[in-house]
């Protein structure tokens, strides 16, 4: 029976200390199919599959690959084993072509030109669209996710693993990548792919493995199930899977901003005269590839960065060259969590406690800080929220990423703000915290607190937001309501297909019922292009 | 493939320790302490051909042997202490200080010079109340100049405040060279106007320090300062968006800690030497940047970690002098080995090392050390402990031979 697996694992035991990342796990991965691994944060799929491709050591237990016991102690033995995985995070040198990429590291010898054929060969068999002398820094996204995957098929993988290669791609590039790994699945290779999304392991897997807390729970053909089933897994428990849209009567508009302009640190231009608004009790969804411009936008509004051109309006005041101190005093909270998700807002060896207290911590009168009232909070918040912390006390660092994220996200609304920006609230969470996130902005929504959501999943944004503001390159591509468009048509927007701007005679993102007067705005945008032409002199 | 017989881990295997435990982290550096002096002890021991014994008496008799020992022990502690403390918030901050020479030199020369300029011609008392806020300015400027570089032109701080050590050194060299009127370029200390005795010549330097390392302690873990400079060294981008100013709190941290390593070159000058030449720092600026690392920047365990340092330091002193070797050279090497110690266990803190029976280092060395006590103790009880370790160990070998059988 083992002759027709690629990979078994047989009782796989891999300890940390006193917690245990995977308990005698036991499943295979056939030849030539696509097995989804699923599972919440911390169910030990990423320290699983760094075992297969020899980050980690197992503690316990054997690996067998094609029907023969493997040791794998180093990347070099997985590799030994035609293993490769790719990475979420990747890892290519910028400045050398897609070529030089592929052959970096190897030890034999080459000649660059049969590399760029190899190369171009491999592309054409599974149907890559790449160009082997194409440098990384001109790459889009899913063009360098395509080196990396060719610089494993190289080596020569059998087997691959992916760890949410989604993630980072629009709809469509998702589409290109499926069929790309259904043509490898033909050609016999097996491949294991790693997502919290639930559509695409439906669309894309032959069966499904489930881990759940460290412990392997089950392999279901996925033709056999349905997301329903898949989250019971998972969860352990029933769930509800919609997300919901929580009607309320939307206030004037609070936060209000035209003709924004910004530069990225490498003064390329990161928004270009962007206009939109937010209104109270309203949430407004930013959809885009990453890194056009969402960071330098949420940056902006919170005081973080310098605005190269136009107004961002709080309330009919503008905010433009406040401090962030002064900003955050308005009740205007900013929460982006980043790739890493430790970068922004937190501060990772420090305890919970002392995340808490970072933006309260002036607020008590004397020269010493108030940990004492700062430890209440924290704990209110780790049982509101059902934060998994040995105590308040435990450095940030230690959690689990959705308990980071919890804890960022709960201090943020804790503050009673009146607006909430926030980039990324679900980045990496499973679905019990994700959904945990949501509802704790639809009850902020219904307080009437205007909410800027910039995401990644567009299920979600679709389901959870009023109105969605495309982002392509910096420029806005138009506003549309949410319950009235389709995953497809943000995806041609997002690419720049399709610009909504240019062709309606409606203006985008200028509130009929401003706070400002026509007049007012005019005098506003003079003011604010004298001080650039000042700062220019 | 083939060679490949069966599933045994590597040798060694390392991961990381999630369950730190003060008890753990006590044991392994007083182990790593001990086993360092007595490396050290060996050493000596072979390169003076005498016993280790010797050695390691003459260490604790270089600070324990008479009363004025201890009090110098007791001193020098002080003083490296106190240059541990100035230097603990700019580093929690991540602003590498390498310039704590320079500071308290240049604290130590504006005491100097008001000793030098005013004494005897002033009442004592104004004196030194011209040295005391002196020393402070002194040593804060020397501090903030980097800084206010630092925080509005991003300039690389280890090597701006280094160089300014080399100016300090320079400037007090000139200073000599227009007060002493020899040219000898040694001045001879000073009577007038020195701060004045507790009891004897050391206990005000005692308790200057000790009222500092309170101060230190509050400041850095319980005012909102404190909680300032801990933001900032641990995230410059988050310590901005939750709106706090980098620039002011780098520039006040750096004030701070200029102004400290014044006020020990006001105690070397005022209390201690009563003069000045180019070496008057006596390099605490640097030792110090042991005893903040050592001690995890806690102002409370860096009172332990420099009075090892100093208590290392002045032993070995007493050993060359026992053993009558005036070079320096084989101190220097054993106090570089004994760091090398303490700086390596952290290592077996922070990470486990288990070797392919299962066993981590630490089970191995109680183990050793059982068999030790029971080798020469010979007791009954001992004895039954390691039957039933090794017991353990033969059901485990006994599984693994299962386990290959059965494939």
């Amino acid at each position: 029976m083992e002759k027709n697996f690629a990979v078994v694992f047989q009782n796989i035991t891999k300890r940390f200390g006193q917690v245990v990342a995977n308990n005698n796990i036991n499943f295979g991965v056939k030849k030539g199919e696509i097995l989804s691994l699923l599972g919440e944060n911390g169910s030990g799929k990423t320290t699983l599959m760094n075992m297969l491709s020899g980050i980690y050591f197992p503690d316990d237990g054997k690996i067998f690959i094609n029907g023969e016991e493997a040791l794998i102690a180093s990347p070099i033995d997985a590799f030994k084993y035609k293993i490769g995985m790719i990475h979420q995070h990747f890892k290519l040198v910028d400045i050398f072509t897609a070529s030089q990429n592929v052959v970096l590291g190897l030890k034999e010898k080459y000649n660059l030109k049969s590399v760029d054929t190899r190369v171009a060969e491999i592309a054409d068999r599974y149907g890559f669209e790449i160009d082997p002398k194409k440098k990384i820094y001109d790459m889009s996204v899913s063009e360098k996710q395509t080196v990396e995957i060719i610089k494993v098929l190289y080596r020569g993988a059998d087997i691959l693993i992916l760890d949410e290669p989604t993630a980072v791609l629009t709809p469509q590039e998702t589409q290109k990548l499926f069929a790309v790994l259904r043509k490898m699945r033909a050609d016999g290779k097996s491949i294991i792919i790693i997502t919290h999304k639930l559509n695409e392991v439906m669309e894309i897997s032959d069966r499904v493995a489930i881990l759940r807390k460290g412990e392997y729970i089950t392999t279901v053909d996925t033709s056999a199930t349905n997301e329903k089933e898949l989250t019971e897994y998972m969860v352990g428990k029933k769930v509800d899977l919609k997300i919901e849209r929580v009607a309320t009567d939307f206030d004037r508009p609070l936060l209000e901003i035209r003709n924004l302009t910004i530069d990225k640190d490498d003064g390329s231009r990161a928004i270009d005269d962007v206009d939109f608004y937010i209104r109270g009790g309203e949430i407004l969804g930013v959809a885009g590839i990453a890194g056009c411009g969402q960071k330098e936008l949420c940056e902006a509004i919170a005081g973080l960065r310098p605005i190269k051109r136009g107004n961002i309006m709080h309330m009919g005041e503008d905010i433009v060259g406040l401090s962030s101190k002064e900003i955050i005093e308005k009740g205007i909270s900013m929460s982006f969590i980043p790739e890493d998700r430790l970068g922004m807002g937190l501060a990772p060896s420090f305890s919970i406690t002392d995340n808490m207290m970072l933006k309260t911590y002036r607020d008590n009168k004397g020269i010493f800080v108030d940990r004492e009232s700062a430890r209440k909070r924290a704990q209110a918040l780790i049982e509101k929220l059902d934060i998994v912390t040995p105590s308040t006390e435990t450095p940030v660092r230690r959690l689990s990423g959705g308990n980071v994220q919890k804890v960022l996200v709960g201090r943020e609304v804790e503050s009673n703000p009146n607006v909430i920006i926030t980039a990324y609230p679900v980045r990496g969470l499973d679905i019990n915290s994700s959904y945990l996130i949501y509802d704790i902005l639809n009850e902020q929504k219904k307080k009437g607190t205007g909410i800027l959501f910039i995401g990644e999943d567009l299920d979600v944004m679709l389901a959870l937001c009023d109105k969605i503001m495309v982002l392509c390159h910096g420029k806005n591509m138009g506003i549309v309501h949410a319950a009235k468009v389709t995953k497809e048509d943000l995806g041609l927007m997002m690419t720049g297909s399709r610009d909504l701007t240019e062709r309606t005679d409606k203006e985008y993102g200028k509130a009929k019922d401003s706070n400002l007067t026509e007049e007012e705005w005019q005098a506003a945008e003079r003011s604010a292009e004298e001080e650039g032409e000042n700062e220019r002199n | 493939m083939k060679e490949i017989k069966s599933n045994k881990a590597p040798l060694f295997h390392v991961s990381k320790r999630n369950d730190q435990t003060l008890k753990s982290a006590i044991l392994v550096r007083t182990v790593a302490i001990v086993a360092g002096i007595l490396f050290c002890a060996l050493i000596c021991a072979i390169i003076f051909k005498t016993n280790p014994f010797r050695i390691i008496f003459e260490l604790f008799n270089g600070n324990f042997g008479t009363e004025r020992r201890i009090w110098m022990l007791l001193r020098d502690t002080a003083l490296l202490l106190g240059v541990g403390l100035a230097l603990l918030p700019a580093f929690k901050m991540k602003f590498w200080n390498l310039g704590g020479n320079g500071q308290i030199l240049m604290g130590c020369l504006a005491t100097v010079a008001c000793m030098f300029y005013f004494g005897g011609k002033l009442p004592d008392g104004v004196v030194i109340l011209m040295m005391v806020v002196a020393s402070i300015l002194a040593g804060a400027i020397w501090a903030v100049i980097p800084a206010i570089f630092k925080a509005f032109f991003k300039t690389n701080e280890s090597l701006f405040t280094l160089m300014m050590n080399y100016i300090a050194a320079g400037l007090v060299a000139y200073c000599l060279n227009g007060w002493v009127k020899t040219g000898s370029g040694v001045l001879n200390p000073l009577s007038d106007a020195n701060l004045p005795e507790i009891v004897n010549p050391y206990l005000l330097i005692i308790l200057v320090v000790a009222v500092l390392t309170v101060f230190m302690y509050f400041y850095n873990k319980h005012s909102k300062h404190g909680f300032e400079v801990a933001v900032v060294g641990e995230n410059e981008n988050t310590a901005k968006y939750v709106g706090i100013n980098v620039k002011k709190v780098v520039i006040r941290t750096l004030i701070l800690s200029g102004a400290i390593c014044g006020i020990i070159g006001l105690l070397i000058g005022g209390a201690m030497d009563h003069t000045i030449n180019t070496e008057s720092a006596k390099n605490l600026g640097f030792t110090a940047i042991m005893v903040t690392w050592l001690a995890k920047f806690n102002p409370l365990m860096m009172v332990l970690s420099a009075f090892f340092i100093v208590f290392v330091t002045r032993g070995m002193g007493q050993v060359q002098t026992a053993c009558g070797i005036t070079n320096n050279a084989v101190s220097n090497v054993v106090v570089g080995i004994i760091y090398f110690f303490i700086i390596g266990c952290e290592f077996f803190i922070a990470y486990k090392v288990t070797t392919r029976s299962g066993k981590t280092i630490g089970q191995l060395i109680k183990e050793v050390w059982l068999s030790f006590i029971a080798l020469f103790k010979k007791k009954e009880v001992k004895k039954e402990e390691l039957v039933q370790n090794d017991d353990e160990t033969v059901t485990k070998t006994d599984k693994n031979e299962n386990g290959e059988v059965e494939q």
